[in-house]
């Protein structure tokens, strides 16, 4: 099969391309992806663009995104197929003259009675496609064990039809915010990367990617003022897509050249807990 | 380069990371795509295959630094001095027209200690990464002092170099520098962001001091002998008794996850999992929509009852970080609990629940627990007897049926007197009463630790020594 990207390095540039823009790890991770046909497990905080590291790889690649978004009571027939009963008992009345019985039970478990849910449709697309399981550490121990089939084998068993393998593999991430420890066997079968918040040259270049408007006297600015914050002892530190927020709100609002009074104004953007918007308040403009 | 990895694997292994074959083979197969001299990629193309958990990072970047660290071509270890020679010339050239004023030229084994610390600051003022990492080999070589073969660890010649270096006074004539720069004062906003801006650079800088002395260590003394000696434990493995202010630190941090995660698993566990009989009236009582028929079976759900919690803990020096940690985690889950009471002695018993009513920060509750809590009757040495008897005194009659009471602490009771009968007390009035010990099984009962006094009045004893030992703990207790 060929491969996607041919050097790291190219999975850095094409995702600059879509305004994602990924260090080291990240380009390194996706690159491996590809080549070893393994999909990739992402935790990290909250807001440090996990998700949209997906959605920017099936931007960059021309893939149909394929999202299943898990949550807690996600089973079989919402992840991977369903049989179409309505569609099956119209065809048994529809042929109620025909006495022949085999037929009609070979025919009621085929392809057009499927109904086909992401999981399975991400691995029977003939177009090329990113798979995106989001959150999965909201299911259940147990219907991790669902997703295990596919990621390691990119096949589906069905007890009615056989075992459906992929016809091409796809790009397959999994999101994590690690509420729970996810289990031995899944994390076996990815590859792992763990997404931090940014450093801050990478945050400033991010700012100025996904703002438009910011000058880069501004992003400079904001970049410093939230790596200070996130230096503070924080229920919830600010997260990239918070600090765009940020600095959307600095553009709107006109300003140019922070200072501590217009920061501590527009800290309820950045932080969402009062203790923490009091904290850093204090932090910035009263300590020395 | 398979053996090389092989002995890398054996040495994460041995570092307590659970390195399963499979992921061994995809480490091999990972890396015939990644080049090893693109060394950050090679990096993380390891780290993605075999690290699967983000509080090990560290440990394997340690491990990862000392088996690759002399590969790839910036990093090799200064022999000749060729390369690094070159950019010291080239960096002089810099200064010399940079303020216009000749350092005297040639070689930098001439430079004056005063001249480093000059071109050191002017590489934090620019953060010029090459120069500093350049800087840092030339001060390792100069004021480590370090000898082949010598038995001493990387500590011991890190703490030469910087205190050679003076780092601290750095932070505060660069602050002036770029008050300078300005022309005048700076707002404290201005003030407080260049502080962490060069806080940074110089963390930067001692990281890279610390990976050459590392290097030059390994290139001493071969890699295997090198790992055996930085091998830390994992955070969840570090022992609350002799934890160093760093990885206290670290701790701290893989607190709050594990609380998180703790509570999510214990809410699930709540809610989950229940068989019950089968309601008979209530299975009738809906049969009447279905036409007396009974379609829809009702089920007798037990609803386990969530415990009340009365912590109490010693918090006298030796065990006091293990109290806070403990105390920590069953506020951060307070949800789990009915109610939770806490307690702390020294030799005296105060109650601090208050401290952590109405407050959001945790942490600072702690803080206060520390500071304002009357906890020494008198002279504040552990006296566990004594706090014992006043605590069944006045919050004893607070024990009731449903209680489940903890003791925290390492029963060195300074030869005084055990007053054990008021565990037992306690134990036939409340539901549970377990004893959590931060010191190894075997030094129970030894010198003037009297936990076998208090445990036989328990119902269990428990050793807590570190998160792991603690988490497990806690879950088998809501």
């Amino acid at each position: 099969m060929a491969h996607r990207f041919e050097s790291v390095q190219e999975v850095r540039d094409g995702l600059k391309d879509v305004n994602y823009l990924a260090d080291d790890g990240i380009a390194g991770v996706a690159f491996l992806a590809d080549r070893l046909g393994k999909p990739v497990l992402v935790e990290g905080p909250a807001g440090t663009g996990k998700t949209q590291l997906a959605k920017s790889i099936a931007d960059m690649t021309g893939a149909r995104l394929i999202r299943l978004q898990c949550y807690e009571g996600l089973d079989e027939s919402k992840a991977l197929y369903e049989w179409n009963y309505k569609k099956q008992l119209l065809r048994i009345q529809a042929d109620k003259n025909s006495d022949s019985w085999s037929e009609v039970h070979d025919d009621i478990f085929s392809d057009e009675f499927l109904l086909t849910r992401p999981l399975l449709e991400a691995i029977t697309a003939p177009d090329p496609v990113v798979l995106l399981i989001d959150e999965v550490d909201r299911v259940e121990v147990e219907t991790e064990a669902l997703l295990l089939e596919i990621l390691s084998e990119y096949q589906v068993s069905i007890p009615e039809l056989g075992t459906i393998v992929a016809k091409q593999i796809p790009l397959v991430f999994l999101t994590s915010n690690n509420t729970r420890e996810l289990s031995e066997a899944l994390k076996r079968r990815c590859l792992y990367l763990h997404v931090d918040y940014p450093d801050m040259d990478r945050e400033k270049e991010i700012v100025l990617t996904r703002v438009p408007g910011v000058s880069e006297n501004l992003a400079d600015q904001i970049a410093r003022i939230v790596r200070s914050i996130r230096q503070l002892d924080l229920k919830k530190s600010p997260s990239v897509s918070e600090t765009i927020d940020w600095a959307r709100t600095l553009v709107l609002l006109g300003i140019e050249h922070i200072d501590a009074q217009q920061a501590k104004d527009t800290l309820h953007i950045l932080l969402k807990y009062q203790t923490d918007i009091a904290k850093a308040a204090k932090e910035l403009s009263v300590d020395k | 380069m398979l053996d090389l990895l092989a002995g890398f694997v054996t040495e994460l292994r041995n570092a307590g990371l659970p390195v399963s074959l499979t992921e061994n083979l995809d480490a091999m197969e990972a890396v015939q795509h990644i080049p090893i001299e693109d060394r950050e990629a090679f990096k993380y193309a390891l780290g993605a295959t075999m690290v699967k958990n983000n509080a090990h990072w560290r440990a394997f970047e340690t491990v990862f630094e000392v088996y690759f660290s002399m590969r790839g071509p910036e990093y090799k270890i200064a022999d000749g001095d060729t390369d690094i020679d070159e950019m010291w010339r080239e960096m002089q050239e810099q200064m010399r027209q940079g303020d216009g004023k000749g350092t005297q030229g040639g070689s930098m084994d001439s430079l004056t200690p005063e001249e480093i610390a000059q071109m050191l600051m002017a590489a934090l003022m620019n953060g010029d990464q090459a120069m500093m990492r350049a800087l840092a080999k030339q001060a390792v070589q100069r004021f480590a002092g370090m000898e082949p073969g010598r038995p001493v660890g990387g500590t011991y010649y890190l703490y030469r170099t910087l205190r050679n270096l003076d780092l601290e006074g750095m932070l505060e004539k660069l602050m002036e520098a770029s008050r300078e720069q300005v022309g005048g004062e700076l707002t404290p906003l201005e003030e407080r962001l260049e502080h962490d801006e060069y806080n940074d650079r110089i963390e930067q800088f001692k990281k890279e001091i610390e990976a050459e002395i590392r290097r030059r260590l390994v290139a001493d003394r071969g890699a295997e002998a090198m790992a055996k000696t930085l091998r830390k434990p994992l955070p969840e493995d570090v022992e609350f008794m002799h934890a160093s202010r760093d990885e206290m630190q670290n701790l701290k941090k893989a607190l709050q996850p594990l609380t998180r995660k703790l509570a999510a698993r214990l809410a699930r566990k709540r809610r989950h999992g229940r068989k019950g009989p089968l309601d008979f009236r209530n299975t009738v009582r809906h049969s009447l929509s279905y036409g007396g028929v009974p379609a829809e079976p009702k089920f007798k759900y037990p609803r386990p009852a969530k415990p009340e919690l009365m912590v109490v803990a010693d918090i006298s020096g030796s065990v006091a970080a293990f109290a806070r940690f403990t105390l920590m985690l069953v506020y951060a889950m307070q949800g789990q609990f009915s109610k939770v009471r806490s307690f702390v002695f020294i030799d005296g018993i105060d109650e601090v629940t208050d401290y952590f009513k109405g407050e959001e920060d945790i942490a600072n509750a702690i803080h206060r627990v520390n500071t304002e809590a009357d906890v020494v009757w008198v002279d504040g040495h552990s006296d566990y007897g004594h706090a014992f008897e006043v605590f069944w005194e006045r919050y004893g009659k607070d024990v009731g049926p449903k209680t489940t009471v903890l003791l925290l602490g390492d029963a060195r009771n300074n030869y005084h007197a055990s007053q054990a009968w008021v565990v037992k007390e306690i134990r036939q009035k409340a539901r549970h009463v377990y004893w959590l010990n931060p010191e190894p099984r075997s030094y129970w009962n030894t010198g003037d630790s009297i936990v076998g006094d208090y445990g036989t009045h328990t119902d269990g004893v428990y050793e807590c020594r570190n998160l792991r030992q603690l988490e497990a703990f806690v879950e088998k207790l809501a």
